[in-house]
């Protein structure tokens, strides 16, 4: 086993680990924060997709051990007081899900993205949500929502 | 899918991780971002005995300038290398391979050692370093040694670089301003390259042609002796044997090496 110390969503947490898990799985089994999902378990599909140190990772390919020292955050990190995050009312706003099961991750690698670019273009959208599947095809309505939450977080 | 048992242990520098590759022998690997290893040992198609982290080394990371050379440090990620003025400056074919590979949450994990480590015939930094002439420096228990990687890419996921090795850095020529061109034909998203080709300064490498990255030695003489891109072209995938796997047949790939090639020639930036 090995001692780990990760930041989550601001909080400190410590847990002594196998080498092996990995990081979605200590944040769903261990800390209970569901909002982070398997999908592909391949580095593929983007639905475990996290912030580590404020840019996103996909959590099925990512050690809990290598997250030791780091901060985390998940979608349940994002709302404050109740109120939702920018990213998530747009997502909201312009219907960007439908299933829902990629939205944790999409909501995610749109705030690391917009961390990175404030004022995307449409195609640097696209290219920016490049590593997540949405399987109900809803991309067009997720594109918009990212850029309705741009010019928000702006104004 | 979770990995077999293994030992975990955080390196404190690099010469801590080289004691720990000699005291395990093959039954360690270095772990650094992890995105090649990881999804490997969760399919089980590698179980080492112990990971040896680097990742958090930062006498490995970085970007530098030493005389002609670019030389970046092996647990530099895709996205710093990426995004780097200096690389996109002094090399940017370099850069823009780095900008290639997977996606956004792929390049903030992935490094450029342990892409040419894992040596996947059909990714874009072993393609790169092919077209660029670059080296790779190697660290071991008897001091350190300097590969080209025409020399380092052995055979498929196989290098020069001995189980006591350790990549510190990698080196490629500065090149500010030489034209470059890019090519890497995909049928999804994130996935790697079907063929991918990378040319400049007269060299030509393809990806995904054999079982490591290729240099296109009959199209590169062609052009040397005045031949026109789309005339050179048409030998890109001379004395090639590529694999053949669900996304395409032998016939197919030495087509697109063809298209892709002159593509690569005709579209230069730089």
């Amino acid at each position: 086993m090995t001692h780990i110390e990760v930041t989550v969503n601001g909080e400190k947490r410590s847990a002594e680990v196998e080498p092996r898990l990995l990081l979605v799985h200590y944040l769903r089994d261990h800390l209970g924060l569901r909002a982070a999902n398997v999908g592909c378990d391949t580095t593929s599909c983007g639905a475990c997709t996290v912030l580590l140190d404020g840019k996103s990772v996909k959590s099925c390919t990512v050690l809990a051990v290598q997250a030791s020292g780091h901060e985390v955050t998940t979608t349940e990190g994002l709302s404050a007081d109740g109120e939702l995050h920018p990213v998530q009312a747009a997502f909201r706003q312009h219907h960007g899900l439908q299933c829902g099961f990629c939205t944790p991750g999409m909501v995610m690698a749109a705030v690391g993205l917009l961390a990175e670019i404030p004022h995307p273009t449409e195609a640097q959208v696209r290219e920016g949500l490049e590593g997540n599947l949405c399987r109900c095809t809803g991309y067009h309505n997720i594109v918009q929502a990212v850029l309705a939450a741009a010019s928000e977080v702006t104004a | 899918m979770i990995p077999a048992q293994f030992d975990y242990v955080a390196a404190e520098s690099a010469s801590h991780a080289l004691g720990l590759l000699a005291e395990h022998g093959d039954e360690a690997k270095l772990l650094a971002g992890g995105h090649s290893l990881l999804p490997m040992m969760k399919l089980r198609l590698a179980q080492p005995k112990v990971l040896i982290d680097i990742g958090g080394l930062a006498e490995l990371a970085g970007i530098s300038v030493d005389g002609d050379d670019l030389v970046v440090g092996a647990t530099t990620r895709h996205a710093d290398l990426a995004a780097s003025d200096l690389v996109r400056h002094e090399v940017p074919l370099l850069a823009h391979a780095a900008s290639q590979v997977g996606d956004p949450q792929i390049r903030h994990r992935g490094t450029i050692g342990g892409s040419l480590s894992h040596a996947d015939p059909a990714a874009d930094l072993p393609m790169a370093l092919v077209a660029l002439g670059g080296s790779v420096e190697l660290q071991g228990p008897d001091g350190s040694r300097s590969i080209g990687a025409d020399d380092f890419f052995t055979g498929f996921f196989e290098t020069a670089m001995r189980p006591d090795e350790l990549l510190t850095a990698v080196r490629v020529p500065r090149q500010p301003g030489v034209p470059w061109g890019y090519q890497k034909f995909v049928r999804r998203a994130n996935d790697w390259a079907i063929v991918g080709v990378a040319a400049v300064d007269g060299r030509i490498a393809l990806a995904n042609m054999g079982p490591t990255p290729l240099r296109a030695t009959a199209a590169e003489k062609a052009l040397a002796g005045g031949a026109s891109p789309a005339q050179a072209a048409q030998h890109a995938a001379d004395g090639t044997s590529p694999g053949e796997d669900i996304h395409a047949d032998r016939e197919y790939r030495r087509h697109l090496a063809k298209v892709l090639t002159r593509r690569a020639l005709e579209h230069q930036a730089g």
